[in-house]
């Protein structure tokens, strides 16, 4: 149904712009002088026709499915509903779904098949009844758009205009985003803390979201204190920041102040290749040589370490930034202006005491302003943290124990559970919310510092 | 002039130096060092990340090979039509040919216990590998056919080495009569080891001998196709909006600033948005790869405005200016002249933001392509997961052979992201004009 609306449209804006182009060209022949090209009267007319059209099949679409599942759930026979949660609705609907989709297990019970069949039903109905609306829009745009077509019409202004305005529209499209990601976490959030109490999840030391689904299951009760997958988050980032910072930090002089033009040819690239790799290799890399070496390490050593060690995940983190530290930091130095190193080496200094004492003090925010990014870059990865890291908060800050971090609740909280009543998948939503502040804090803050620098020398 | 004369004499001879004293010699040989030091520290630091990257892509190599090749058994199978309805071949017992097959293979076993055991050589999916073949062509029936179908995963193991026979028994996976058993297959001729295509084939499977990227390549394919058609005309509307027609207000400059902070939003986020607003609110399914594309789209998109502004920044004002001049009116210059001057740029960026998505794993979790799903997806909507998930998926499962399936799995996704990088910097070396 969906191709057979996308095919009319293209159909129509078709028609609408040859009906146009012949309609001007016609005036044309008649020794009328035009105000546009004849090509801009056919575009007027597939513009007008492609964009509410358009725009009515994807509203159409993004809110049949609800509509429909409201329209079934309502028909339902006024007892089998009684008493059920949102979570068991919900399941209730995915059965119906599945039978409407030919997919049928087990016996279901009758009002179930009857439901399905209203479905299938309500689907079909939906669909014709776009096929016509859309109809209806693209011919009423197409007999408009054949009644502006005169010599004086200025059709150009008219395509430019539609054009402005769709590039606008994609222009916003970056704002909407943002609003979506702001919306959806404020609205989650806000209802885990009508469940969970705000100072309870801000400064609770015990995190146990463990609830029990049913109402016989023994379970925990279940705490939501964020503060020790905070914890675990920065020890996990302080980790990968040990490592990646001095790192990235020393090839970048090396690279800006030491290696001959080929080196760098080569070496720049090679370590761009590590920023490239996905980090979910980089997890498996984790759990597949590292923690186990660690682990070798740590017996030889006569140390106990975990098997899913902050000291893995970290450390494996810490190598995926080290391209990131790097390229900021040869970024800040080449930055430097060169009458500064230049007057350096003329007084004598070596170049080594020309980068420690002139350059690198001078690079100093950019170089902040880099690392700062790459905390928040770690504090967000998900899934090397997800792979090798703990599922179970302690308020520890020992890195050879396992810790859990924020990234690695919210996946394992969202993963195969999506019914939105409970804290326990809210609690998601609410770490997610402090991710997003903390990490928009800390780029806002970064991106500042550079951008100062920058015009310090401009 | 003497005065000056007089001063000049002056400072020289107070900073008359004594060469020869050991102070400056010592100086110079430590600051000489620290020079050395400095320099070291940066060589170590590189060789550190390059030791890094050649132990990644070593361990991954080197447990990933394996997977490319598969140990197969030969087998007589006799279709026999007591198992096998002609009207309905599907619907066969196909259990009891493998069986009986297996039966075959080993005369001299008497005892039900060792049959059994025995018949563990052979994959569980041999079953239907025969199946396919007999409703391909139903007059097989009857016949006796030569079938060459995967061992399951242990034997492929032994076959490959990674079974350490030394262990002791209690300690090993196969015992010592399964060992000897297979010993005498493979001493008949009848273990090969052919290369695995089923792993790209076939979709996933619960049993690694079986498993296959089909499902998760197809549902990369659709999901990156999705997040191509959505973000590079949106991507590109905005940013030649952005950079050749919005006026200098604060509303452009909001834009601006949402545009690169949106870029360093931990993808996680992005997930939790697709979850909430497209699942949640408009219902669209689970696990599809069109919602994975769309939740893509919405993190390359900051990728390709960025990457299409910097293109469009390049095109020299002096294009710009002759269009005007010779009576273009601005839409015409920027989609006749700038924009086709502009492209190779805008597809070397578009292509490295779509090698980023394509790695992309963490968002794809949330919105549940991490399902187990043994079919490869017909639609965009059908259920499905993606390369990265798939990886991840058996990064998690405990069979021995997932490990080097998972390292296959990730050098055909360092494959792809390898051809994709490439591809981009041959249009970038090809088109990219000096001006």
């Amino acid at each position: 149904m969906t191709l057979l609306a996308f095919v009319l449209l293209l159909a129509a804006a078709t028609i609408g712009y040859v009906l146009n182009l012949r309609a001007a060209k016609a005036i044309r022949a008649d020794g009328a002088r035009l105000h546009s090209l004849t090509t801009f009267h056919g575009g007027f007319a597939a513009l007008l026709v492609i964009v509410p059209a358009f725009f009515f099949i994807v509203l159409w679409l993004l809110l049949q499915g609800s509509v429909v599942d409201w329209l079934v759930m309502s028909g339902l026979p006024d007892r089998v509903l009684e008493g059920l949660g949102a979570g068991e609705r919900q399941l209730v609907l995915a059965e119906i779904r599945s039978i409407a989709g030919g997919r049928v297990f087990g016996e279901p019970e009758p009002w179930k098949l009857e439901a399905a069949e209203r479905m299938t039903g309500l689907r079909a109905t939906a669909g014709w009844l776009m096929i016509a609306g859309l109809v209806g829009i693209m011919a009423a745009a197409l007999v408009y758009a054949r009644r502006t077509v005169s010599a004086e019409f200025r059709a150009r202004q008219g395509v430019e205009g539609i054009v402005h305005w769709i590039m606008i529209a994609c222009a916003t499209a970056a704002i909407f985003v943002t609003l979506g990601i702001v919306v959806s976490l404020v609205f989650e959030t806000w209802r885990f803390f009508r469940m969970v109490p705000v100072h309870e999840f801000l400064f609770g030391t015990n995190w146990e979201p463990q609830i029990p689904i049913r109402e016989d299951q023994v379970a925990a009760v279940g705490a939501f204190g964020m503060l020790p997958v905070f914890l675990g988050t920065l020890v996990i980032s302080v980790v990968a920041m040990f490592i990646a910072t001095p790192i990235g930090l020393f090839s970048a002089i090396y690279l800006n102040e030491f290696a001959t033009p080929r080196v760098r040819s080569v070496v720049k690239p090679v370590l761009e290749v590590l920023a490239g790799v996905p980090t979910v290799v980089y997890g498996f890399f984790a759990i597949l040589v590292v923690a186990p070496a660690l682990r070798a390490a740590g017996a030889e050593l006569g140390i106990a370490i975990a098997p899913n060690t902050a000291l893995a995940a970290g450390g494996v983190m810490g190598i995926m930034l080290v391209p990131f530290i790097s390229s900021f930091a040869d970024d800040a130095l080449s930055a430097v202006p060169q009458s500064l190193r230049d007057g350096s080496l003329a007084l004598g200094a070596t170049p080594a005491e020309t980068v420690t004492k002139v350059l690198f003090p001078a690079a100093i925010p950019g170089i902040v302003g880099g690392v700062l990014l790459a905390v928040s870059r770690a504090i967000g990865e998900t899934m090397i943290v997800v792979m090798a890291a703990g599922l179970i908060a302690k308020m520890t800050i020992n890195p050879l124990d396992s810790v859990t971090t924020v990234t690695v609740q919210i996946v394992t909280l969202l993963i195969g559970d999506t019914a939105f009543d409970n804290p326990k998948t809210l609690a998601a939503f609410a770490l997610g919310m402090m991710l997003f502040l903390v990490t928009l804090g800390i780029n806002i803050f970064a991106l500042r510092i550079v951008r100062k620098y920058r015009e310090i020398y401009d | 002039m003497t005065d000056m004369q007089a001063e000049r004499g002056d400072t020289s001879a107070t900073l008359r130096i004594n060469w020869s004293d050991p102070a400056i010699g010592a100086r110079l040989a430590r600051r000489k060092r620290r020079q050395f030091w400095l320099k070291g520290l940066g060589l170590a630091a590189i060789s550190v990340a390059f030791a890094m990257l050649f132990i990644l892509v070593g361990s991954l190599l080197s447990t990933g090979y394996q997977a490319f090749r598969q140990t197969h058994v030969a087998m007589e199978v006799r279709l026999d039509p007591a198992h096998i309805r002609a009207d309905n071949p599907a619907r066969g017992n196909f259990r009891a040919i493998v069986g009986e097959a297996v039966a075959n293979l080993f005369p001299e076993i008497e005892d039900r216990a060792d049959l059994r055991s025995a018949t563990g050589i052979v994959s569980n999916g041999a079953q239907f590998i025969i199946r396919d073949r007999v409703v391909e062509n139903p007059d097989l029936i009857g016949q006796t056919i030569r079938v060459e179908v995967p061992v399951s995963d242990n034997y492929d193991q032994l076959a490959k080495g990674l079974l350490d026979r030394d262990t002791p028994e209690e300690h090993r996976r196969l015992k010592d009569d399964e060992i000897a058993r297979f010993d005498q297959l493979a001493e008949a001729g009848l273990i090969s080891k052919p290369l695995n295509t089923a792993l790209l084939t076939n979709a996933d499977s619960r049993f690694p001998e079986l498993a296959g990227l089909k499902g998760a390549l197809l549902g990369s394919f659709y999901a990156l196709m999705t997040c191509f058609l959505l973000a590079f005309p949106v991507g590109i509307g905005a940013a030649i909006y952005l950079e050749e027609f919005a006026p200098k207000n604060r509303i452009s400059d909001l834009i601006e600033i949402n545009i690169n902070n949106l870029a360093a939003v931990p993808s996680v986020v992005f997930g939790l948005l697709a979850l909430a607003v497209f699942l949640g609110w408009f219902g669209l399914p689970r696990s599809a790869p069109f919602v994975g594309g769309m939740t893509l789209a919405l993190m390359t998109l900051p990728t390709i405005i960025i990457a299409t502004r910097a293109a469009l920044k390049a095109v020299p004002p002096s294009i710009r200016e002759a269009a005007l001049g010779v009576g273009a009116s601005r839409q015409q210059v920027v989609f006749g002249h700038v924009l086709p001057l502009a492209m190779p740029g805008i597809l070397t960026g578009t292509i490295i933001g779509l090698a980023q998505a394509l790695g992309e794993t963490a968002p794809l979790l949330l919105i549940g392509m991490n399902a187990f799903i043994t079919s490869a997806p017909e639609t965009p909507f059908s259920s499905a997961t993606a390369l990265p998930t798939q990886i991840f998926i058996w990064a998690d499962s405990p069979e021995r052979g997932f490990v080097s399936r998972t390292s296959a799995a990730i050098l055909v996704l360092l494959g792809f992201l390898i051809a994709m990088n490439a591809l981009a910097i041959f249009l970038r070396s090809k088109f990219e004009r000096k001006w």
